[in-house]
């Protein structure tokens, strides 16, 4: 196992050791938003034909636990080791800017697909969405969580206190997941929130992510590929700036 | 090829670490070689940059001019080569919660793509008193015990460079003992050891050759005995009931009853024991002795701050 293998196999052992926390709780959030939701709107709101409200909800919920789990994982982990110190032991080691991205980044998606996978096998209690374009959907799946995970390395390396991870968190990653269509289809808004949401990149990755199962989407899916790829390698250029400048952790 | 060296190295920090405005220059112009082999001691009072010379060796940070290297790596710009060469003991009592000593001591040696590192890491749990711990959470170990885990960390890729800062602060006897016996056993197989610490008698006792800095510059640079020998006279040393007088105050080390003040001569020690007595103070167990490094040290450091008031 090479330097930066050992990193990534314990960023994942990281989330693992406390999966109560990182998996279990999420996927049961997710699930009471599946309840609620789908209990409330199941007979008020039809968004595709021969498509219930509550399996139109179901690939949505999976794509935003996805993507808030995979910015949970590197931006924690990133300020709970500077907060705490230990991140010395990393700083002086050999592994490279890219190595840390890559671990770093790589755990992230591994435990964004792990908790979108929970959500989907839970959410089969509920309702079965049909998977008619599964490319698709893994394609927009690792794409999103990779983003997210490289964002949450630039939030982790921004943030000096936990505090400025929880404003992140809550001024910019919630609202943004929020409002990116996962309760709802983008044409049943008004038209300035139609324009608005077209500058969500989250809207692009649940879209997208959404037409692998139903074949369906308000956009394009090639278009929602090269906006969600456009922006995984912005964001990904981003984090591997900061690492290499040492942004906030050598100084 | 020298194991550490530092060439005009210089630390400049934004002013907010500064007395006022500006910048704070935590090292200044430093230039310093350390030859493979050698146990190095880098002594000098709180602030003098001693920490800030080391976080430029491991790469925590960057030198504002000037260059640092080990085993003749640059530590900037062949950095991991450089790190590959140095194991490092941080001064803070840092820790990883989620996992178990063999944990991190595994996890640290794959970070330095070092495998199937069993061996070694059971002899050091075993050497450094930690083989019935290696199963315990970090969380769960005392103070005592998680500095011992960061000695290990330091040594887990087997580097020939160990720079270890102020390992001993506030820990226990048997501790030292373990530490400095197990450091020793390195040296004397090669290691070079780099080593600040607060405990000038240590210094003494297991540093070959010692530099001394104040407000970030090199004060003095000799071997451990030269530096002793280069002192100026002998050490009265004598228990009191009651307050020094002020007049030697300045002069001396005071812990608790015991006063220990710099004697070139027989004249000195009557005019120091006349002023005791004329203060009216019962003076027991007198004795008169060598320096060690701790009188070298205040010498040291008060000619150095009287060298910086005239400007020299």
């Amino acid at each position: 196992m090479t330097g930066w293998q050992m990193l990534f196999y314990k960023e994942v052992m990281r989330f693992w050791r406390v999966a109560a926390q990182t998996i279990t709780g999420p996927v049961l959030t997710a699930m009471l938003y599946l309840l609620v939701f789908g209990q409330a709107l199941e007979s008020h709101v039809k968004v595709y034909d021969n498509v219930s409200y509550t399996a139109f909800l179901v690939p949505g919920l999976a794509m935003m636990s996805l993507l808030q789990n995979a910015f949970a994982n590197s931006s924690s982990s990133l300020i709970a080791s500077k907060v705490m110190g230990n991140m010395v032991f990393l700083l002086l080691t050999p592994l490279s800017p890219w190595h840390w991205f890559v671990a770093y980044v790589g755990a992230a998606v591994v435990r964004g697909l792990v908790v979108g996978l929970g959500v989907l096998a839970v959410a089969l209690i509920f309702a079965v969405p049909p998977l008619t374009q599964p490319l698709w959907a893994i394609a927009f799946a690792v794409l999103g969580a990779a983003l997210m995970g490289a964002l949450g390395v630039v939030a982790g390396l921004w943030s000096e206190k936990f505090d400025h991870l929880a404003a992140f968190q809550s001024f910019v990653v919630m609202p943004m997941t929020f409002l990116s269509g996962v309760f709802y289809s983008i044409h049943s808004l008004p038209p300035f929130w139609q324009t608005v949401s077209q500058f969500n990149p989250f809207f692009y990755m649940i879209d997208g992510f959404r037409y692998g199962f139903f074949g369906a989407s308000d956009l394009s899916p090639w278009l929602s590929l090269g906006v969600v790829g456009g922006a995984t390698v912005a964001v990904g250029l981003w984090a591997l700036l900061l690492l290499r400048m040492g942004y906030k952790i050598r100084s | 090829m020298p194991a550490i060296s530092f060439q005009s190295v210089s630390k400049a920090y934004p002013s907010s670490r500064g007395p006022s405005g500006g910048t704070f220059l935590a090292l200044d112009q430093v230039s310093l070689d350390i030859a493979q082999g050698e146990f190095f001691g880098l002594l000098g009072p709180n602030g003098a940059g001693k920490t800030t010379l080391i976080t430029l060796l491991a790469g925590l940070a960057k030198a504002t001019s000037g260059r640092a290297s080990v085993m003749g790596h640059d530590v900037h710009t062949d950095f991991a080569a450089a790190r590959h060469a140095l194991g490092v003991v941080p001064q803070e009592l840092v820790f990883d919660p989620f996992f178990n000593v063999r944990e991190a001591l595994v996890f640290q040696s794959g970070y330095f793509g070092v495998r199937h590192n069993d061996a070694w890491i059971d002899e050091l749990l075993e050497s450094l008193g930690l083989a019935d711990k290696a199963n315990v959470n970090m969380r769960a170990l005392s103070g005592g015990m998680k500095r011992r885990v960061l000695v290990a960390l330091a040594l887990v890729h087997k580097p020939p460079v160990i720079v270890l800062d102020e390992p001993t602060a506030g820990v226990d006897v048997e501790l030292r003992q373990t530490l400095w016996a197990f450091i020793a056993k390195l040296n004397k197989q090669g290691h070079t050891v780099l080593l600040t610490t607060h405990y000038l008698e240590e210094a003494e006792a297991l540093c070959g050759r010692i530099a001394m800095l104040k407000a970030g510059k090199v004060v003095a640079l000799d071997s451990t005995s030269a530096l002793l020998s280069s002192a100026s006279g002998n050490v009265l040393r004598c228990a009191i009931d009651g307050d020094l007088p002020a007049s030697l105050q300045a002069l001396a080390r005071v812990t608790g009853r015991v006063v220990q003040l710099p004697a070139k001569d027989a004249l000195t020690i009557e005019n120091y024991l006349s002023q005791l007595r004329a203060a009216g103070l019962a003076v027991h167990d007198i004795e008169i002795r060598r320096p060690d490094l701790e009188d070298v040290f205040l010498q040291v450091m008060q000619r150095a701050g009287h060298d910086e008031r005239s400007g020299a």
